[in-house]
């Protein structure tokens, strides 16, 4: 089988270019393998991120023929011989090479409130929920943080808007916080300010790059939007809100 | 200080941010001293995020009949009885409350029909321990604890390799290392170090564990003159994925034999039967890996020399539901659908049970103000590990060596001081790569390691394979002085493996000069020459040491169990070794 091509991006925030590399093809390879047969043969200041090499950690993010994907799960077979090019995911500041500086989500997370369990509940050693009380969570907490949501989302992305929405990845996190049978906290102040989830348009290009198929718009940002339009605009639940202490059940 | 360093100081240093890391930082936060976390990835991609088929605590919820004494007598079973008996009785006893502390820190686990939590059956486990969600348990617990940590105080800096324990003295003054993305190196002064840094699985080619996995804390440990314990005894793990050879090593989670998955030869039989007829395919690690090797060597094995594991006759939206990571995986990577094919399994490296030997109850090692907890501290596993033990070890033990090390730090007067000269040795050492007239490339030399450890130090052993290798290794660790990279110092992968690579070359003497010594089989240590458990050998842990510049090996009684907890290990049989 004749070699491999591979188009890798090569430089930092000064610029840089795409460099060529030809790697002996192996059965079954995945991109991240050809990045370390680079890294191992021809050059070894070659910078990437990766860590499970099983789709579970969620650092080799990149973008591979233009499209945002993981390295270590994309077959290069799919390829068909053709050359491939893979390039740093475009939202965040190049650091190096494939690596980018993704700092801004941590950032993000940590103004996050955190799940906060009511004193009753706290006290108590074992807790009763249905499987059906939490079913509906394990979708959003399958998320590994790979950030390739974040790196399609328009307002991120062409707007350059990381000052005025967190970006589809908290949604997901906030979605499962405000969804927990037993947090008691509100998050929708902070979804309509800062959070800035009224600049999602629900184009759904997030949706379509998840490698763990989170329905992010659906099941996450839209269930998002109508809490917090109800909180804003409908005295009745923001009374209750203030008086009731705990979270009234609601729709997905 | 010097201006070629950056500096910063905290009471508390913690080094790794896996599930021991992290739940040590907490602990030791709640200690109220100040705390700084360092890890060589990014926040919540560690080791531990990879942890698929669950935690093991005696709940009790699915069988009541289960609680820390069963859990007690099957951990020091599975380990054959070199196990710290100290150990297992903490963790057995305190693993279902740190369970229940992750639920209340907001982590979900798979629930039973009446809401509570959901617990599997796992391997040479006497009941269903394993609390989990679907195959991706260690993101859940790795998700939880961050979460927790960042609202708690901590600093946490990310991308940051230390590579070296500073000392005053006889005890702990902090830690040198770099920051990967400058390449600027840093001192970080502390009254104590957590060492929370994981194992050392990329030691073998083989292997289920990450880039991460190099050892460097129980190599920096090493240095400082902590003691090493069991370093012989390497976790194999009886299913990684043999096919295609990119994913070679990949692990298939012991959940799908929990779960129904069935092991057969090329002859279609169900050869764990013959192995272990009561537990058969939930045996333990160490003897369904060995049965998969006997089965190959007797010429009974798979096109890529493994063994079949079915799951075909479960229901497939069953398997899907319960396995999703699992199908995704050869789905993706294999092209296979193990809902109707199966899948090819052999032997992977997956975890150590040696490393730093530590205190009981504290987690302190032999070096004043050193701690260490997780995969790198030594003791709760004796010779073979039980699945699902390693994820509760990670919270009980992180919790008791983050709480001691506060403790420990109220009692010290005063920050260390840091001799410049430590961090300047340190600095050569690291530099030495760019600057000196060496020509041998790090991938390459690591590449070399891989091929010792898996001819002279794999799944079976004999005296004189192990010497062989032990002298080959030596001959490495000389080519080792002449590393040569090219490029900068920031974010330089090249670089990086310059240092990981002399951490593994320590460690891997350790490991044969370790196995060289025990004159058994015991656990995941087979030796060939010496096919049988040997009664006084099994009162024996192996202690490696530095002294005077070299490698010292030696042995250490293990602790007697008081009478009331040898009962309680008393009932079941050992296993023997698969002969
Ligand atoms: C695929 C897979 C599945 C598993 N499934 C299970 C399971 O179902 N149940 C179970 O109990 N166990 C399981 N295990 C084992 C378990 O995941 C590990 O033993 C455990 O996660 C180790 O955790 P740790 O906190 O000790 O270290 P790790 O999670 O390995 O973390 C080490 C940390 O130390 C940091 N570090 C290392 N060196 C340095 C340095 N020089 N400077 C700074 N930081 C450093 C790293 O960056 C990292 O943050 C599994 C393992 C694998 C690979
Ligand atoms: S749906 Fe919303 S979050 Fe997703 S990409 Fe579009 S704007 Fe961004
Ligand atoms: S939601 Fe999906 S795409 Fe976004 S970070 Fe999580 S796993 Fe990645
Ligand atoms: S390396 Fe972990 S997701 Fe690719």
């Amino acid at each position: 089988m004749a070699d491999q091509i591979f188009h890798v991006f090569r430089g930092d925030a000064k610029g840089g270019d795409l460099k060529e590399y030809a790697v002996p093809p192996m059965e079954g390879m995945v991109v991240l393998d050809a990045m370390h047969h680079i890294q191992a043969h021809f050059d070894s200041t070659l910078a990437c991120r990766w860590n499970c090499k099983a789709a579970k950690c969620g650092s080799c993010s990149a973008e591979i023929n233009g499209k945002p994907r993981l390295m270590c799960k994309t077959r290069v077979d799919d390829f068909h011989g053709a050359p491939i090019t893979v390039r740093p995911i475009k939202v965040f500041p190049l650091l190096k090479d494939l690596v980018t500086d993704v700092s801004w989500n941590y950032r993000v997370n940590k103004e996050i409130p955190p799940f906060t369990p009511s004193a009753e509940d706290a006290r108590s050693k074992e807790w009763r929920m249905t499987p059906l009380d939490v079913e509906r969570l394990f979708e959003f907490r399958k998320c590994i943080e790979c950030f390739l949501c974040q790196d399609v989302c328009h307002v991120l992305r062409e707007h350059h808007g990381t000052d005025r929405y967190y970006g589809p990845r908290f949604m997901v996190r906030i979605a499962a916080l405000e969804m927990h049978p037993k947090d008691t906290l509100t998050r929708t102040d902070l979804l309509a300010g800062k959070g800035g989830i009224g600049y999602c348009n629900i184009t759904k290009c997030c949706e379509e790059v998840c490698p763990e198929s989170i329905h992010i718009t659906d099941n996450a940002i839209i269930p998002l939007k109508e809490r917090t339009a109800d909180d804003h605009f409908d005295p009745w639940r923001a009374l209750l809100r203030a008086f009731g202490g705990r979270k009234e059940p609601r729709g997905t | 200080m010097a201006d070629w360093y950056d500096e910063r100081q905290y009471d508390v240093l913690i080094v790794g941010a896996g599930g021991a890391g992290l739940r040590a930082a907490i602990a030791a936060a709640d200690g109220g001293v100040s705390v700084g976390l360092v890890c060589k990835s990014l926040l919540g991609k560690a080791h531990t995020v990879m942890a698929e088929g669950g935690i093991a605590a005696a709940l009790g919820n699915v069988d009541s009949q289960d609680n820390w004494e069963v859990h007690f007598g099957d951990t020091m079973r599975g380990g054959q009885m070199i196990n710290d008996y100290r150990m297992v009785e903490f963790f057995a006893k305190e693993a279902p409350e740190r369970v229940y502390e992750l639920e209340h820190w907001g982590g979900l686990f798979d629930r039973t029909p009446d809401g509570r939590i959901l617990q599997r059956p796992f391997g040479a486990h006497t009941y269903r321990r394993l609390c989990h969600v679907g195959d991706r348990t260690g993101l859940e617990m790795i998700r939880t604890l961050q979460d927790k940590a960042i609202h708690c105080g901590i600093d946490v800096h990310m991308e940051v390799t230390l590579t070296r324990l500073l000392k005053d003295g006889d005890r702990i003054a902090g830690a040198f290392g770099y920051v990967r993305e400058t390449g600027r190196f840093v001192v970080f002064r502390a009254k104590a170090v957590v060492l929370a840094t994981g194992g050392w699985g990329k030691l073998y080619k083989v292997t289920s564990n990450s880039w991460e996995c190099t050892g460097d804390g129980c190599a920096m440990a090493y240095e400082a003159g902590a003691e090493l314990m069991d370093m012989e005894m390497v976790q194999f793990h009886p299913t990684g994925m043999v096919w295609p050879p990119g994913v070679k090593g990949i692990l298939v989670t012991e959940a799908v034999r929990g779960e129904g998955g069935i092991l057969r030869n090329s002859e279609g039989e169900r050869f764990m039967e013959r192995y272990d007829p009561v537990k058969k395919d939930l045996s333990s690690r160490d003897v369904v890996a060995r049965s998969i090797y006997k089965e190959v060597q007797a010429g009974r094995g798979t096109p890529h020399g493994g063994a079949w594991l079915e799951i075909t006759h479960l229901d497939a939206e069953a398997i899907k539901r319960k396995l999703p990571s699992m199908w995704e995986q050869f789905h993706k990577l294999a092209d296979i659908d193990i809902t109707k094919s199966p899948m090819e399994v052999a032997p992977t490296i997956h975890y150590v049970m040696g490393g730093v030997r530590v205190e009981a109850g504290t987690g302190q090692s032999t070096v004043p103000g050193l701690f260490a907890a997780g995969e790198v501290a030594a003791g709760l596993h004796g010779a073979n590990r039980l699945g699902g033990n390693s994820l509760s070890d990670l919270i009980v033990f992180g919790k008791r060596a983050g709480e001691h090390a506060a403790q420990y730090v109220k009692g010290v007067s005063g920050m260390p001081r840091v001799d410049d000269a430590q961090a300047d040795e340190e600095r050569t050492l690291l530099r030495r790569p760019f600057e000196g007239d060496g020509s041998e490339n790090p991938y390459a030399v690591h590449e070399g390691l891989q091929a010792i450890m898996a001819e002279h130090a794999g799944i079976a052993r004999t005296g004189e394979g192990l010497q062989q290798g032990l002298d080959k290794l030596l001959a490495l660790q000389a080519r080792a002085e002449r590393l040569h990279v090219g490029g900068s110092m920031l974010f330089n992968p090249g670089w990086h493996e310059c240092r990981d690579v002399r951490f593994m070359l320590t460690l891997a003497e350790a490991i044969f000069r370790c196995a060289i010594e025990r004159r058994e089989s015991r656990g995941s240590h087979w030796r060939l020459d010496f096919p049988d458990q040997n009664a006084d050998w099994g009162q024996k842990n192996m202690i490696a040491v530095k002294e005077n510049g070299r490698m010292a090996v030696r042995t250490r009684p293990v602790p007697q169990m008081p009478p009331e907890l040898a009962k309680l290990v008393q009932g079941q049989t050992v296993v023997k070794s698969v002969r």
